[in-house]
């Protein structure tokens, strides 16, 4: 389990928190480098589809950020987002895949540590949780 | 189509290189399928950099650009260009950021360095799906609609005919002005609001560029940004305004009469009537409610004086269309009505006024010829109270904003009432005194000290009547005592609220109201005269309170956006929309609950009910699309397939 | 030429796909005139001695129902797929895992002992439970494997077509026999319905608002349903925008909502999530900047076994295929 490295996917939305992402970046700050982000116009745009399929391929967590409550730049797109992984969380849950393996978390532009804190943190959770296959 | 995809890996000097082992990268992308060529640079966005990609689209033939550099925020236009330079759509060019989200933000070498290659990996692959794109274009009409005819709309309608467009100009009631035209001098200048507005709304009348329908409403509006279609009711006025030269005798003889809303209530007008002497245009209108004619079938004396033929009892309202590209909302704001203050009497005592009645006792035009006389017996008053913040900042009962002028205009009715009463007490109770604006607290220090002008920290508890006079209950909260005050006039300092039939124009309009019925910006900070739905701006307290100077600037901002808009050929706009696959939707609609621009509709086509998509409204959200329940719906260039397969790409080991 | 030779079969299914080929009625008639039956172990008396004696690709059609939960199923499956020149899953069981799929939601070992030791109605205290070998009385008994997982058909053995539907309707049959008949099937691995979702047949679908929001969610014996209105309109979660046409519409007729069987359009990789998202994106929170994710939760949490009732039909055929 020590040397286990995660796979992580990362859904940036293009205008909140692949901003604070490339933030992070130019400050030079530090991040667990186990994940890859994949960016979208808005946090709308993932389909719960997208994270299952992540999680069937594999997977060991997915993270889903968007604008904070309020600040989505497509009016309420990140609404939509915090219902569909709300009912998505329940779902994995009947399916034995723990909850904690999707995150979402709302980050904005100027949120550069926000982003490496909730990086790292979930890479540490889903570290604790050992890969997904695993748990079979 | 078989990929030939060519990779530019970027050192940003150090800032790549120090951590990402480019060699290594490029070796990795060389043999990954797809890609026909891989490269490296220290600076792929200098000019060697730029002329070294172009050179090898057109050697390796290559149908798609990855490069490998810094954030897309800050150079995908560039490498977007620079393949347009070399013949390729630009759209078939994707950076992957190996710079903000890679080496700077991880120490590791060695993973460092494989995650590079993954992030092109995934890039690689969406770009062999990406389509080739061109930005949307539509014609646009260069009129402009403007709604509303005062301040706001005289000045946004001015802006924009001085700039050489056609404005139609519509104004629900049968003059210009709006309320600025009731008002008698205005803070801080106190300079008489009637002298500056007028010349304005004689501007508009007689603007080459302006159509002018007054007494007229917005019966339906259709279409999108630089293509809408409107339908406008002009309202039967009875009166034959070709005819009519505005003699007055129709007036004059007209036997009925009824509380004049331009005198908010406080002296009569008849059946037939002009607003106010200085209305614009300056032509009479038959009140159907009141006349005597159209309630008891008898009268029609206004007909037997006039000469000209001008009144038309038969008339009927009537509609015109007009096509305009653009929109400015300025339906203002009217005062929250007294009667909701059940402890201030809920208007029963004739000597508790608005602020907006009082503006009438104090103009020189007003029913007192300016004279102040409280609406009960024509006394003199001696002691006036002023009670602020009456039903604003109230979340409880009535309404949680502040209205932003009302502790100015109070400070000024004080200051009036003690220029025309020199022996008399004005009284201003508050709650905060907010005096932001330029010369505004300068204003207020000058009520106080120069004229005297009482102020008393507290909320008013209870207004009633007796013997009489009026006595209000309240506390000093800074010297902490109750007050029990006996006066002859109370001025209400009322909330103000959006006009009255908003609710109706934004359903038309399809554009946004906030809880408070104010009209919802596109964004607080950054557009804040823009409506969420393109091509429409708002202007003045139809958006929120504000005073003159502040509706003034704002309106010139709509106009400004206005003009941005028609200096421009055509509008362009980003083609990564939705679109639809017409042989999967079953047109259940769900796309249509999600869309917060309204640029998904259904349709009838051959029978079939269809959603489509307005692609000039479509800002590419995507979220219709993650919510298409068949998966008929798709973004351009960021397409399922293409997220699933970057998907694929970041979970390959190796 | 001869006749066409057609085979059924019926893998962990409930029968109803048996009976959904005699409630062809009178074109059964027609159906048996045009072809031989050589294998339906339902209605005739065949052995699987008479198929395996057959040749390869002697079978012209076989239409297999159910889905694959015994290794006794999957034999009879890859030899009806060795003897066949087509195969077609047939029915929701066959194409997507149907009913018996759901049991991936649990173990083999919990299903065990919920069936044979924890219902009430079972006595078992010597903890006896099916085996693959067992001796009675000195003879040896073997029993197929219960597996772990249940299968769509095409997890099993590659499958030519799909005919969707618990049970498919009639219509659809006696078109993809005429189609079989007239050589006129379409490209291999189409699902032999239309592309399209049931909204675009709904009879109710006219009376759905412009506007979709579910503010409370219902289940159909909670409320008086109203037959004339679209079920999302009245709170009550229906399958239809996610599931193909093409069934009839039997179920909107008798006044209850869609619930998958047809399973996902022609687009969509997985009928539940796109369920999920759907439901989601049309549940109407009031006042939304001002809830918290637990008033959300709230909501949500009135959607009853929402796994079950996303993939009530498609689980062994969806992305993750069973529980962890």
């Amino acid at each position: 389990m020590q040397d286990f490295e995660p796979n992580v996917v990362v859904f940036c939305c293009r205008w909140c928190s692949y901003a604070a992402a490339d933030l992070a970046g130019t400050s030079r700050m530090t991040a667990n480098p186990q994940f890859v982000v994949i960016r979208t116009m808005c946090s709308g745009r993932i389909d719960p589809e997208f994270i299952l399929d992540a999680f069937a391929k594999g997977a060991d967590g997915v993270l889903v950020t968007g604008c904070h409550p309020g600040d989505c730049h497509y009016v309420n797109g990140n609404y939509k987002t915090r219902r569909r992984m709300l009912l998505l969380e329940e779902v994995l849950e009947q399916f034995g895949i723990d909850r904690k393996r999707l995150r979402c978390e709302w980050i904005s532009a100027s949120e550069g540590g926000k982003f490496v804190k909730t990086i790292d943190e979930f890479i540490g959770t889903i570290k604790k949780l050992g890969p997904i296959d695993g748990i079979k | 189509m078989k990929q030939r995809i060519g990779v530019f890996v970027c050192h940003c000097g150090i800032n790549i290189a120090s951590t990402v082992q480019i060699e290594r990268v490029v070796e990795a992308i060389k043999e990954y399928p797809g890609v026909v060529h891989a490269e490296d640079y220290e600076y792929m966005c200098s000019d060697p950099g730029q002329g070294m990609i172009r050179a090898r689209i057109k050697e390796k033939n290559l149908t798609g650009v990855v490069v490998a550099a810094c954030s897309p925020t800050l150079h995908e236009l560039t490498f977007r260009n620079v393949t347009a330079l070399s013949g390729l759509n630009p759209y078939r060019c994707e950076m992957a950021n190996i710079r903000e989200h890679c080496s700077w933000i991880h120490k590791d070498v060695d993973k460092a360095t494989k995650k590079a290659i993954k992030i092109i990996k995934t890039i690689v692959e969406k770009v062999k799906l990406n389509e080739e794109l061109t930005p949307l274009s539509v014609p646009i009409t260069k009129r402009a609609l403007v709604i509303g005819g005062g301040i706001a709309g005289i000045q946004s309608a001015l802006d924009i005919a001085n700039a050489g467009y056609q404005v139609i100009l519509v104004e629900k009631s049968s003059s210009i002005g709006g309320h600025m035209a009731q008002l008698s001098e205005t803070f801080p200048t106190l300079d008489c609001s009637q002298c500056i507005l007028t010349p304005k709304m004689v501007e508009v009348a007689q603007h080459k560029n302006i159509k002018l329908y007054n007494y007229a409403e917005i019966d339906d509006v259709s279409g999108y940004v630089g293509n809408f279609k409107v339908k406008i009711r002009l309202k039967a006025s009875y009166v034959d305004w070709s005819k009519c030269v505005g003699c007055g005798l129709c007036i004059e003889k007209c036997p009925t009469k009824v509380a004049s809303e331009f005198e908010q209530g406080l002296a009569p007008r008849k059946a037939i009537y002009v607003p106010f002497p200085q209305a614009v245009p300056n032509k009479p209108v038959i009140d159907r409610e009141h006349c005597r004619y159209f309630k008891t079938g008898k009268c029609r004396v206004c007909e037997k004086v006039c000469d000209l033929d001008a009144i038309k009892f038969d008339e009927e309202d009537d509609f015109v269309e007009e096509e305009v590209g653009a929109i400015v909302v300025a339906t203002g704001y009217e005062v929250y009505g007294v009667q909701n203050i059940g402890e201030y009497g809920a208007g029963r005592y004739k000597d508790v006024v608005d602020g907006l009645q009082f503006e009438r006792l104090l103009s020189a035009s007003g029913p007192t010829n300016g004279e102040i006389r409280r609406p009960s017996d024509g006394q003199i008053p001696r002691r006036v109270a002023f009670v602020s913040c009456v039903g604003s900042r109230d979340p409880e009962l009535h309404k949680p904003y502040c209205s932003k002028v009302c502790c100015m205009y109070l400070a000024k009715h004080a200051m009036l009432y003690k220029h025309r009463v020199p022996d008399g007490q004005p009284i201003i109770f508050y709650i905060d005194i907010r005096s932001d604006g330029k010369g505004y607290e300068e204003f207020v220090q000058r009520a106080q000290e120069e004229d005297h002008v009482t102020y008393i920290r507290g909320k008013v508890s209870k207004i009633y009547e007796d013997n009489g006079e009026l006595v209000l209950l309240s506390a000093d909260t800074l010297a902490g005592m109750p007050i029990e005050l006996r006066c002859d006039l109370v001025v209400l300092g009322m909330a103000i609220c959006p006009s009255s039939g908003v609710d109706e124009l934004t359903k038309k309009l399809k554009i946004q109201t906030d809880a408070n019925g104010f009209l919802t910006e596109a964004h607080p900070k950054l557009r804040p005269v823009e409506s969420l739905t393109p091509g429409i701006f708002i202007a003045g307290c139809a958006h929120a309170p504000k005073d003159i100077p502040d509706t003034v600037a704002q309106a010139s901002a709509a106009s400004s956006k206005v003009l941005e808009m028609f200096g421009q050929k055509e509008l362009s706009h980003d083609p990564m929309v939705a679109w639809v696959d017409e042989d999967l939707c079953s047109g259940c609609g769900v796309c249509i609950s999600l869309c917060p621009y309204d640029a998904r509709e259904l349709e009838i086509k051959e029978g079939k009910r269809i959603a489509t998509v307005k692609e000039i409204l479509c800002e590419g959200c995507g979220s219709c699309i993650a919510g298409c329940p068949a998966g008929a719906c798709q973004q351009r260039n960021l397409d399922d397939k293409q997220v699933i397969r970057m998907v694929e790409t970041v979970l390959s080991r190796g | 030429m001869g006749k066409p030779k057609f085979a059924f079969y019926w893998c962990a299914s409930c029968g109803g796909c048996e009976e959904a080929v005699i409630d062809l009625n009178e074109k059964i008639l027609d159906l048996t005139a045009a072809v031989d039956i050589v294998f339906w172990p339902v209605a005739l008396d065949f052995k699987y001695a008479d198929v395996r004696s057959m040749g390869k690709g002697e079978i012209d059609v076989s239409f297999i129902n159910g889905a694959i939960r015994s290794s006794e199923q999957r034999e009879m499956a890859e030899l009806l797929s060795k003897k066949s020149k087509t195969v077609i899953a047939f029915g929701s069981c066959a194409h997507l895992g149907g009913i018996p799929g759901l049991a991936n939601f649990w173990r083999r070992k919990d299903i065990f002992e919920r069936v044979y030791e924890s219902v009430p109605t079972v006595k078992n205290p010597e903890h006896i439970l099916p085996k693959m070998e067992s001796k009675v009385d000195g003879y040896k008994l073997n029993l197929p494997e219960f597996y772990d997982t249940v299968s769509a058909l095409d997890q099993v053995i590659p499958v030519d077509y799909y005919l969707p539907g618990c049970p498919p309707a009639p219509e659809l049959i006696t078109d993809a026999i005429d189609a079989i008949l007239k050589n006129k099937l379409p490209k291999k691995g189409s699902v032999l319905a239309p592309d399209k979702a049931l909204c675009d047949t709904c009879p109710l679908a006219d009376s759905k608002p412009d506007k979709l929001s579910i503010k409370e969610i219902k289940r159909p014996h909670e409320i008086k349903l109203d037959p004339e209105k679209c079920f999302l309109a009245q709170g009550v979660i229906c399958l239809g925008p996610v599931t193909r046409s093409g069934c009839g519409e039997c179920c909107i007729n008798a006044n209850m909502p869609c619930r998958g069987c047809m399973g996902p359009t022609k687009a969509a990789i997985d009928q539940g999530a796109k369920g999920i998202s759907f439901i989601a994106s049309i549940l109407g929170v009031e006042d939304e900047e001002n809830t918290s994710d637990e008033d959300v939760r709230d909501l949500i949490k009135q959607i009853v076994d929402p796994a079950g009732t996303f993939y009530r039909f498609s689980l062994p055929y969806s992305l993750l295929k069973r529980k962890r």
